[in-house]
C-alpha cells in the first residue's frame, strides 16, 4: 500500500452560508476552534459577496486528522442559515449526490442550482429553534448541528463557546450553549454524513496554532526584525496591517497610517534609510501605485519588504477573492533594469517563514523584497503546526564611523557595499534614485551606469539562497511546478496519483526572483513531463519559466483564473490523462 | 567626539559638500543652500545628525550639496520619505526641500496630510512659479496668463495659495522668506527647525532663466507689517489679502508633534505567539 493516502476519504468538508448578519463567519470560526480543540487539523476559507456589510457569506471548512492545505473538490455538507443570494456560491460549493444540504423551511427552498446536483435535502427550523431559546441565535444552532454531523464531541463545542462568550455574560452564554446543544441533538436525525475519527492523543496538538495567512505574514515580518510599518488599507491585505498595529509597539516598533500607497511605500523607504527594517502590505492596485518607489529602493539600495496579498485583477477586479495574477507585476513591474527579490509562501504556516526570509534577504542584499501572498492564504484561518524559526538573523552590512573616503555604492566582490546609517559621523552620503557613482553622487556617464547596474544585478545573482528556494518533493518522470496557494492542491493531487501508481514530483517555488535555473534543472533531473500549475488566466508563471529556464521534455501549462480555487482533482486529472497519452 | 556639547560648533561652510551644483547662474536656490547651512550652524547641529530629504526638481538637488545625510527620492514624495525617517529615527533633525511643482502639484496630497499629521519636520519649498528642470512649464503657483509651449496663452487656472492651505490643513508653523535675503531666510529656517511639529517655510526663489521678470521680486518683498500670530484664522485672513510678498514668520501654533503609538515595548517577538496558540 502506498504511504500516500487518498485525502478525500480522510477529510470532511462543510460549508455554512447565509446573508450578512446571519453570523456565518462566527459559526464557521467557532466550528474551526471546536475541531482544533478536538485534535483535528482544519481550515476555514472566507468567501463573501461584494457588499460591505449584509451581503451573502460563506464559511468553507475542511477538517482532517492530517494537516489541511487546500479545499477539497466537493463538500459533504452545506448548511444554509438562509438562502438569500446563496446561488452565487454555486461554483465555489460543489455538491453531489452524496452531499447533504440543510436548510430552514421558513427561508424557502434551497437554490435550484444546488438541488440539481442531487444533494440530499433535510430541513431544520433554525429560526424557530433559536426563538424557543430567548437570547440565542440561529447560527449557534447551525454550529451545534455542524459539530454533531461531523462527529465532534459536545464537550469541545461547550468548551469553545464558554471561552469565546465569556465577555457576553452569563445569560448570553447560557442561551447560546443551549442553542448549540439543540443543534447538536438535531444532527442525530440527519442521515448519512461521513465522519472523521477523533484524535486519540489530544495532548500532541496542544502546541498547534490557529492563524490566518495575514497574521502569519505580519508575524513573519516582525520575527525577521521589522520594526516600522506604514499602512494604507486595502482588501484583502488590511488584516496584515491591523495585526501589526498593536504588535509593533509591543516590540518597540512603530506603525503609521499613510494617506495613500504612494506615501506608505515612501515612508518605509525613509524609515529603512534611517536603519530600521520596514514593511508595508498591499494588494494589486496598491502595488501598482508603489512600483515607482520600489524602483527607487532598487537604485538607492534601501532594503524594504512589500507584502502583496493578491486578489482578482486587473484594476479593482475581485477584491475579496483570490487569484495569483500579480506574478507579472512582481517580476517585471518596474521601469529600467531593476533586479528585485520576489518570495512566495507556499502554505499558511509558511507565510511566517517566507516573510521572515524575505526580511532576511532584503536586509542582507539591501534590496526590495516582495512577498506574494494571496487572499486565500491571507483570509483563511487554519490549524497549523508552528512554523520553525528560519535560523537566519537579519543583518544589514553597515559602515562604521569615520570610514575614510567612504563610498556608499562601492563596487565590491559580492556587489553589497556597507550602508551608512544617519547619525554615523564621517560617512554622510545622499541616497539617490538618480544613477550615481560609487560615492553616491549623481552621474549620467556610461561607465558609472554599467558599473552600478552590474553591482545591483550581481548582489542578487551571487547570493547563496540555500535550500529554501523551493520545496522539492518526490520523484518520477512527472513534475508539477507551481507556487503559492496552488501548492497544497498540487501536493494532494500528486498523492492521489501515487495511490494509483503514477509517480510525480512536486517543485513549489518559494524564490520567484532572482530565477534559479541551475537549482531547478537539478530538481527536475530525470523528469520528462512538466506541468506548470497556477491560478491566473494567461499562465504568468509558465511564461516566466519558459523565458528564464531550460525545462526538460514536454512542458504544459495548467491554469485557470480565480476566484475558484485550484482543486486537487483537476490537477490529478491532468496528471492521469497525460500519463495515458 | 560626536556629542554637540563636546564638539566646537561648526561653521556654515562645514555643512557644504564639495559637489558643484547644477543650477543656472543667478538661481535663487544657491542662496537657499547657504541659508540651510547657516541655519544648521546657528543651531550648532552636527552634519551626521541632520537629514535633508527631497523629491525631484531643481530645488530637490540640494541634499547632495550639503555634508549632511541626504535622501533624493522620487518626484513629489519627499514628505512621505521624511515622515518615515523621522518616525523611525526621532533623534534626527529632518529637513525637507521641495519646489512648487514637486510640492504643490504631484506632491499636493502629501502636503495636506503632512500638515494634518504634524510630524516634527521642517518643510522648505523653493517657489519660483515654474517647472525649471523640464525647461519652463506652469506650476500650481504660476499666474494664469503666463504663456508657455505646454500651455499656450496661459493655463487660465487660478494660482494655489500654499500658506493658506497649510494653515487650513493644520501646519504648526507657517513662514514666507525670500532667497535674496539669505541671512533672514536662515533665521526663519532655524526658527522653523526649533519649533516642534510640522513647520512650513515657503521661499520665493527666483528662476531668472525661465522667469527673468522675477528679478524684480527684490523690489517687491517687504517684512510682514505685523508680527506672527498664534491664531490660524487671523493668519489665514492676512494671507488671503496680502500680495504674496510679505516676508517673515506668519503663524506659530501650539500643536504637539505627532506621536505614533510606540515604541518602548520590550517584548520579544516570540511573546507575540501566545495569541496563535490553541
Amino acid at each position: 500500500m502506498s504511504k500516500h493516502k487518498d485525502k478525500t476519504k480522510e477529510s470532511i468538508s462543510i460549508a455554512i452560508t447565509g446573508s450578512g448578519g446571519a453570523g456565518v463567519m462566527t459559526a464557521g470560526n467557532l466550528l474551526l476552534e471546536v475541531a482544533a480543540q478536538a485534535g483535528w487539523y482544519g481550515l476555514m476559507v472566507r468567501s463573501s459577496g461584494p457588499q460591505i456589510r449584509g451581503g451573502e457569506a460563506a464559511a468553507l471548512l475542511r477538517f482532517s486528522q492530517a494537516p489541511v492545505e487546500c479545499l477539497d473538490d466537493r463538500f459533504d455538507v452545506l448548511i444554509g442559515i438562509d438562502w438569500q443570494n446563496i446561488h452565487r456560491f454555486a461554483d465555489e460549493i460543489p455538491l453531489d449526490a452524496a452531499s447533504v444540504m440543510l436548510g430552514d423551511p421558513e427561508q424557502g427552498e434551497p437554490p435550484e442550482v444546488f438541488v440539481q446536483r442531487g444533494a440530499h435535502y433535510a430541513h431544520l427550523p433554525f429560526k424557530q429553534m433559536a426563538k424557543a431559546i430567548p437570547g440565542s441565535w440561529a447560527n449557534m444552532i447551525a454550529l451545534g448541528l455542524a459539530a454533531g454531523l461531523v462527529g465532534l464531541p459536545l464537550d469541545s463545542v461547550k468548551a469553545v463557546l464558554q471561552k469565546s462568550l465569556k465577555k457576553g455574560g452569563g445569560e448570553k452564554m447560557a442561551a447560546n450553549l443551549a442553542a448549540a446543544d439543540a443543534g447538536y441533538a438535531a444532527a442525530a436525525a440527519v442521515p448519512a454524513v461521513p465522519r472523521l475519527a477523533l484524535s486519540a492523543n489530544r495532548k500532541s496538538h496542544d502546541a498547534r496554532w490557529l492563524i490566518t495567512g495575514n497574521q502569519a505574514t505580519g508575524y513573519g515580518a516582525v520575527r525577521g526584525g521589522v520594526r516600522f510599518c506604514a499602512a494604507y488599507p486595502i482588501t484583502p491585505a488590511t488584516e496584515v496591517l491591523e495585526w501589526l498595529a498593536p504588535a509593533l509597539p509591543k516590540v518597540g516598533g512603530v506603525l503609521v497610517q499613510a494617506e495613500d500607497e504612494l506615501a506608505s511605500i515612501n515612508m518605509i523607504i525613509g524609515a529603512s534609510y534611517g536603519g530600521v527594517p520596514a514593511v508595508t502590505a498591499t494588494s494589486g492596485p496598491g502595488l501598482s501605485l508603489m512600483t515607482e518607489a520600489i524602483g527607487l529602493a532598487v537604485a538607492a539600495e534601501v532594503p524594504i519588504v512589500v507584502i502583496d496579498v493578491m486578489r482578482g485583477g486587473p484594476s479593482t477586479g475581485i477584491p475579496a477573492k483570490s487569484e495569483q495574477s500579480d506574478v507579472n507585476i512582481a517580476l517585471n513591474g518596474l521601469h529600467g533594469d531593476a533586479p528585485r527579490i520576489v518570495v512566495a509562501p507556499n502554505s499558511i504556516a509558511d507565510c511566517v517563514a517566507a516573510t521572515q526570509w524575505a526580511v532576511y534577504l532584503a536586509e542582507a542584499m539591501q534590496s526590495p523584497a516582495l512577498v506574494l501572498s494571496d487572499q486565500y492564504f491571507g483570509q483563511t484561518r487554519a490549524v497549523v503546526d508552528p512554523p520553525a524559526d528560519i535560523g537566519l538573523a537579519s543583518e544589514r552590512l553597515k559602515a562604521g564611523a569615520g570610514a575614510e573616503g567612504y563610498k556608499r555604492y562601492a563596487i565590491t566582490a559580492s556587489g553589497i557595499s556597507p550602508m551608512a546609517i544617519p547619525g554615523t559621523p564621517g560617512t554622510a552620503y545622499t541616497a539617490d534614485g538618480l544613477e550615481h557613482n560609487e560615492r553616491g553622487l549623481p552621474s549620467s556617464q556610461s561607465g558609472d551606469h554599467i558599473r552600478q547596474l552590474d553591482k545591483r544585478a550581481k548582489k542578487l545573482a551571487d547570493f547563496d539562497y540555500g535550500e529554501r528556494w523551493a520545496e522539492v518533493e518526490g520523484e518520477g518522470e512527472f513534475a508539477v511546478v507551481t507556487f503559492g496557494s496552488c501548492t497544497g492542491a498540487a501536493r494532494e493531487a500528486i498523492a492521489r496519483a501515487a495511490a494509483k501508481g503514477i509517480k510525480a514530483r512536486l517543485v513549489s517555488l518559494r524564490l520567484l526572483s532572482p530565477s534559479q535555473p541551475g537549482r531547478l534543472a537539478r530538481a527536475l533531473t530525470g523528469a520528462t513531463r512538466v506541468l506548470v500549475v497556477e491560478q491566473n488566466h494567461t499562465g504568468q508563471l509558465y511564461r516566466y519559466l519558459r523565458a528564464e529556464y531550460d525545462l526538460p521534455g514536454e512542458v504544459k501549462s495548467f491554469r485557470h483564473p480565480g476566484p475558484l480555487p485550484m482543486r486537487p482533482d483537476e490537477i490529478h486529472q491532468q496528471i492521469t490523462e497525460w500519463s495515458r497519452s | 567626539m560626536n556629542s554637540p556639547a563636546a564638539a566646537a560648533p561648526l561653521t556654515a561652510q562645514a555643512f557644504k559638500s564639495d559637489y558643484k551644483p547644477i543650477w543656472c547662474p543667478g538661481c535663487g536656490d544657491y542662496s537657499v543652500l547657504s541659508s540651510f547651512t547657516k541655519a544648521f550652524a546657528k543651531l550648532a547641529l552636527r552634519p551626521e545628525n541632520v537629514a535633508v530629504v527631497s523629491g525631484i526638481g531643481c530645488s530637490s538637488r540640494i541634499p547632495a550639496y550639503t555634508n549632511c545625510y541626504g535622501f533624493h527620492g522620487v518626484h513629489g514624495r519627499s514628505l512621505a520619505a521624511a515622515a518615515g525617517l523621522k518616525l523611525a529615527r526621532p533623534d534626527l533633525t529632518v529637513v525637507v526641500a521641495s519646489g512648487d511643482g514637486d510640492g504643490y502639484s504631484i506632491g499636493g496630497n502629501h502636503f495636506l496630510h503632512a500638515c494634518r499629521r504634524n510630524v516634527d519636520l521642517t518643510y522648505v519649498v523653493m517657489d519660483n512659479h515654474v517647472y525649471g528642470m523640464t525647461k519652463g512649464q506652469p506650476s500650481p503657483t504660476t499666474e494664469p496668463d503666463w504663456d508657455s509651449k505646454l500651455s499656450p496663452g496661459g493655463t487660465g487656472l487660478r494660482t494655489f495659495n500654499p500658506l493658506v492651505i497649510a494653515l487650513a490643513a493644520g501646519a504648526n508653523f507657517v513662514a514666507r522668506a525670500f532667497a535674496g535675503d539669505p541671512n533672514g531666510t536662515a533665521e526663519v529656517i532655524a526658527e522653523a527647525i526649533r519649533t516642534p511639529g510640522f513647520s512650513f517655510v515657503e521661499i520665493l526663489s527666483p528662476c531668472i532663466t525661465f522667469r527673468p521678470e522675477q528679478r524684480e521680486w527684490k523690489q517687491l518683498v517687504r517684512p510682514a507689517p505685523v508680527t506672527h500670530t498664534d491664531d490660524a484664522a487671523r493668519a489665514a485672513r492676512r494671507l488671503m489679502t496680502d500680495d504674496g510678498f510679505n516676508i517673515g514668520v506668519l503663524y506659530k501654533g501650539e500643536r504637539k508633534s505627532y506621536q505614533p503609538p510606540t515604541g518602548k515595548g520590550k517584548k520579544h517577538p516570540i511573546d507575540l505567539e501566545a495569541e496563535f496558540a490553541l
